[in-house]
């Protein structure tokens, strides 16, 4: 199986010429490091910005990650769980985003945020992030609930339950795989855009790390020792969590695409 | 099913959609049709004009440097769709088949392939900007150390290859996606079709060309939709690669590039938002049309 070697030799180029001297990467690009030197990490974490933008990614990513979850659970169940006439037609209108190119929409919102005073700030990409979630999650989670046993609940019910605790006592545990794969999903692309970054924000304090690259390959053009460092730490956490929980990557993948 | 209580949630129950409908409406769907009436004013910057009707789109296909700019963007869009769909197509099948048989550490094999997936198409440009460098990068730097000296070529750099050199990265990106959709078709075909052809003298190139992959359509066809419209709003590999010009010499421009400048850059000038506005209309025509089609026709099929 070569080919597995020629989807990860990329990788690791990347992260081998990271720990190399410039010299050594023009000179033998395809060895391993005569000596390991972390020159090019130093100097990125002091001439650049660098905590900031991974503060602002991670920061970004957790926050509309967790909306998107408990939106879209909520309104997930009452797509699933209530019977009311206008549900299919509010279901189709959550999927319809999965068809129509969102992005598309880009100069009105810009102009939206614009009145409301959030752009060039965190909050333009937050809203952004968790509005153009929803039709994915939604699909998924209407999708989940509809595999469930209704059982629970109503005994739940029977007890005095309200609809919100038969939500988050009864079902979010029994969620746990569906909300993993929302979550992820969400995550990787929230984690890796650049368009709306590259739209919204031109403070370069406020610049998500996609984002940052661009700064930074103008800064360091002929650096390619601190470009191969700043590509690496800015993969690195996402290369991480793929390690830990690689399965439900996997699985989330699919999700949208495949019927279970 | 829902057991409806006799008091006052009976109405809290409306509240739960909300939060999610709201967002959704305000910020994404509002924006997009938004952006259709957009096209038909006349704009000064932010300022907005004259309801002009159709000018901005007459302007579009019919302004000498415009239009040129237009067609050859589309042009590029159909090679990409064309192209990625042919490779990815291919090389994903032929993997997942490859896994699928010896299934020994086809989970590795899963986990593997998936990696390039997980970096961001920005971080995928860069890398492979330096990767391709024709002076100091590895892939010729690879060439000539065994012996390709004439394939050596600055690829990025030459407008006969730069955007199948994108393509191509693409690809790369996009391959471990593609083995799961097949590997999850490939997984759900019956043993005992497989058996009962192999009991034949079914077997190998004839068995996957007369059982396999009929019984595997509905994966090509999500391939299919999937990478058409992943090809007609490709752009950020393009930007990180070629710069929002889609360089050299507009060799690697696509709809998605020329919609940037058109309405974020110079070419648009003042009139930016209608024009920018009148080609996000063309373009959410051809991905939707494309996606509602497809949906109607899978539907279809599977309620035959």
């Amino acid at each position: 199986m070569g080919y597995a070697f020629l989807a990860l030799y990329p990788v690791y180029l990347m992260i081998v010429s990271s720990l190399k001297e410039n010299a050594e990467i023009y000179t033998k690009p395809l060895t391993l490091p005569e000596k390991f030197s972390l020159e090019s990490y130093k100097a990125i974490l002091n001439d650049t910005p660098f905590m900031e933008y991974l503060f602002n990614s991670v920061y970004i990513s957790l926050v509309s990650v967790f909306f998107v979850l408990v939106f879209s659970s909520l309104a997930a169940y009452y797509i699933a769980r209530t019977r009311f006439k206008w549900n299919p037609f509010l279901y189709f209108f959550f999927l319809s985003g999965l068809m129509i190119p969102l992005k598309l929409g880009i100069l009105p919102m810009f102009l939206i945020y614009k009145q409301l005073g959030v752009l060039d700030h965190h909050m333009s990409l937050i809203l952004t992030y968790v509005s153009s979630g929803m039709p994915f999650s939604v699909f998924v989670l209407v999708g989940f609930f509809k595999t469930l046993p209704t059982e629970l609940e109503e005994a739940a019910r029977i007890d005095g339950c309200s609809d919100l605790q038969v939500l988050y006592r009864i079902l979010v545990p029994l969620m746990r795989p569906a909300l993993a794969t929302v979550a992820i999903m969400n995550f990787i692309s929230i984690w890796n855009d650049f368009f709306y970054p590259l739209i919204f924000i031109k403070t370069e304090e406020l610049k998500t790390l996609p984002l940052a690259m661009m700064s930074l390959f103008g800064q360091y053009e002929t650096d390619w020792s601190v470009l191969f460092s700043g590509l690496t730490l800015s993969t690195l956490p996402m290369l991480l969590l793929f390690l830990i929980a690689s399965k439900q990557f996997l699985e989330g993948m699919t999700a949208g695409a495949v019927k279970g | 099913m829902a057991a409806k209580n006799k008091n006052a949630s009976r109405y809290l129950i409306h509240l739960f959609p909300l939060p999610a409908l709201a967002v959704y409406v305000l910020f994404m769907i509002i924006p997009v049709f938004t952006a259709l009436g957009y096209s038909l004013f006349d704009w000064h910057g932010m300022v907005r004009g004259d309801f002009i009707g159709l000018k901005n789109f007459v302007t579009l296909f019919t302004d000498p440097q415009l239009s040129g700019l237009f067609k050859n963007a589309i042009g590029h869009n159909v090679i990409y769709f064309l192209v990625s769909l042919v490779v990815q197509n291919a090389a994903a099948f032929y993997l997942a088949y490859l896994i699928y048989r010896k299934y020994r550490g086809a989970e590795w094999f899963k986990v593997i392939f998936f990696v390039p997936r997980l970096l961001s198409l920005i971080v995928v440009g860069f890398l492979w900007n330096l990767i391709l460098n024709p002076n100091f990068g590895a892939f010729n730097a690879l060439l000539r150390t065994i012996g390709l000296e004439e394939w050596a070529l600055p690829w990025l750099g030459q407008t006969s290859t730069a955007l199948y050199a994108i393509i191509l990265v693409n690809a790369w990106y996009m391959i471990g996606f593609g083995i799961l959709i097949y590997l999850a078709g490939l997984q759900a075909i019956p043993q005992d079709i497989l058996e009962a052809a192999e009991l034949d003298g079914c077997i190998g190139f004839e068995q996957i060309r007369k059982i396999i992959l009929p019984l595997l359509m509905p994966s090509i066809t999500i391939m299919t939709i999937l990478t058409f419209i992943y090809s007609f709003e490709a752009f950020d590999l393009i930007f990180a690669m070629e710069g929002s010009e889609g360089g050299p010499y507009y060799s690697t421009d696509t709809l998605a590039t020329l919609f940037y400048r058109l309405s974020f850059a110079k070419d648009g000038a003042s009139s930016a938002i209608g024009l920018g506005s009148a080609l996000a209309v063309v373009m959410f025509v051809i991905i939707a049309s494309v996606s509602a089609i497809s949906l109607y026709l899978m539907t279809k099929r599977s309620n035959a």
